[in-house]
């Protein structure tokens, strides 16, 4: 092989063939729900076996769908107080708090120019049904902010009907940037502790500079915050897999 | 030393969004209709208390349906503390509440005129 100067070219080994084994790629998709694993303490870890057991009794009662914050899904509960015994809502998952059975998410709407969020505890016996209507992720893990941002983000139809997925293998990200009321919001979100990448920030730039004070950029290399749940992770998975197949 | 009270629900001086229709809550007046006197025992006032307004001049009586604090779990929280106004007796001044309305209202017997004229329940 020669170059076009005339001189011999550096050899290129030829490209390694890539296998893609799609029964491989579908058994490495494993969802497991946040409030399975357990925070950092010098609990006893029996405590989170107990409680893992509780949760994954109620699994095989009542089936709670793999979720995210950024779906939207639609809760039925039972109350009391309400027409025929159970009310319905409908919202995107803003935030998921908690652990263990005390796991909760939070849903909001915007129902007749009205802002509403609803605290849902995910083992509670109230709830009988819970949907989700669309699959999609976001930029961030936290969407909050969506208090803070024009109502037109957060309204969803009350009477959607489900989102039909083909694929069984990739959530969708959604990379919206959100437009924002004008200050003054509940949190500073343009500072970089919250990290929010969601947000299309329409402050002047010497604003934004301001706020990079409060930069820490130590926080990510601090070696006593860490907390690698890989390994846990992959016990609990495995735990909880073979429970909920039985 | 700050002595403000902590952020709690609705209290004396808090600032309120009257949900039904009628005229004295839409007709646009120069100050926002406050909370005067909250009737509990303690000065807080949480879904389904009765508290004193002050609109335009005037004093009256109003239900608080919804408010920005964080209650118990699976109850909703609105992004506005929403009051409807009421008579002494307990009958509503206004004909329609196009406001979602919490179903724990139900609980108490005596605002079921309330939640006859409301329209959406959450």
């Amino acid at each position: 092989r020669v170059n076009s100067d005339g001189k011999p070219a550096k050899f290129q080994p030829p490209p390694k063939p890539v296998i893609i084994d799609k029964q491989k790629q579908r058994e490495e998709r494993r969802f497991l729900s946040p409030e399975f694993i357990p925070p950092r303490g010098r609990t006893d870890p029996l405590k989170f076996y107990i409680e893992r057991k509780d949760m994954i009794q109620r699994r095989k009662v009542f089936s709670i769908p793999e979720f995210c914050v950024g779906h939207i899904l639609a809760v039925t509960t039972a109350d009391p107080y309400a027409n025929d015994k159970a009310s319905r809502f409908v919202g995107i998952c803003i935030q998921r708090g908690g652990k263990g059975l005390g796991a909760t998410f939070v849903l909001r709407n915007v129902i007749e120019d009205q802002g509403v969020e609803i605290c849902y505890e995910l083992y509670n016996p109230r709830i009988q049904a819970i949907e989700v209507l669309k699959l999609e992720k976001r930029l961030d893990d936290n969407l909050m902010y969506l208090r803070d941002a024009l109502p037109e983000y957060s309204t969803f139809d009350v009477n959607m009907k489900p989102v039909s997925r083909l694929d069984h293998e990739e959530i969708p990200v959604n990379k919206l940037q959100v437009r924002m009321k004008p200050k003054p919001w509940s949190k500073r979100w343009e500072r970089p502790k919250y990290n929010i990448k969601g947000i299309k920030f329409e402050l002047p730039g010497k604003k934004m500079k301001e706020a990079q004070k409060w930069s820490q950029p130590w926080l990510e290399f601090d070696m006593l915050r860490e907390y690698d749940t890989s390994k846990i992770e992959e016990k609990i998975w495995k735990e909880v897999s073979e429970e909920l197949k039985k | 030393v700050s002595i403000t009270g902590a952020c709690q629900a609705i209290q004396k001086l808090t600032r309120v969004r009257v949900v039904d229709n009628s005229t004295l809550g839409n007709t646009p007046y120069h100050r926002p209709p406050k909370c005067i006197h909250v009737y509990n025992k303690t000065g807080v006032g949480k879904v389904g208390d009765k508290i004193l307004l002050a609109i335009k001049g005037e004093k009256k009586k109003a239900l608080i349906v919804g408010h920005k604090m964080p209650g118990p779990s699976m109850t909703p929280r609105f992004d506005s503390n929403n009051v409807v106004l009421i008579e002494d007796n307990g009958n509503p001044v206004g004909t329609r509440i196009k406001t979602p309305i919490p179903y724990i209202l139900r609980r108490r017997g005596e605002y079921s005129k309330v939640l006859a004229i409301a329209r959406n329940f959450v």
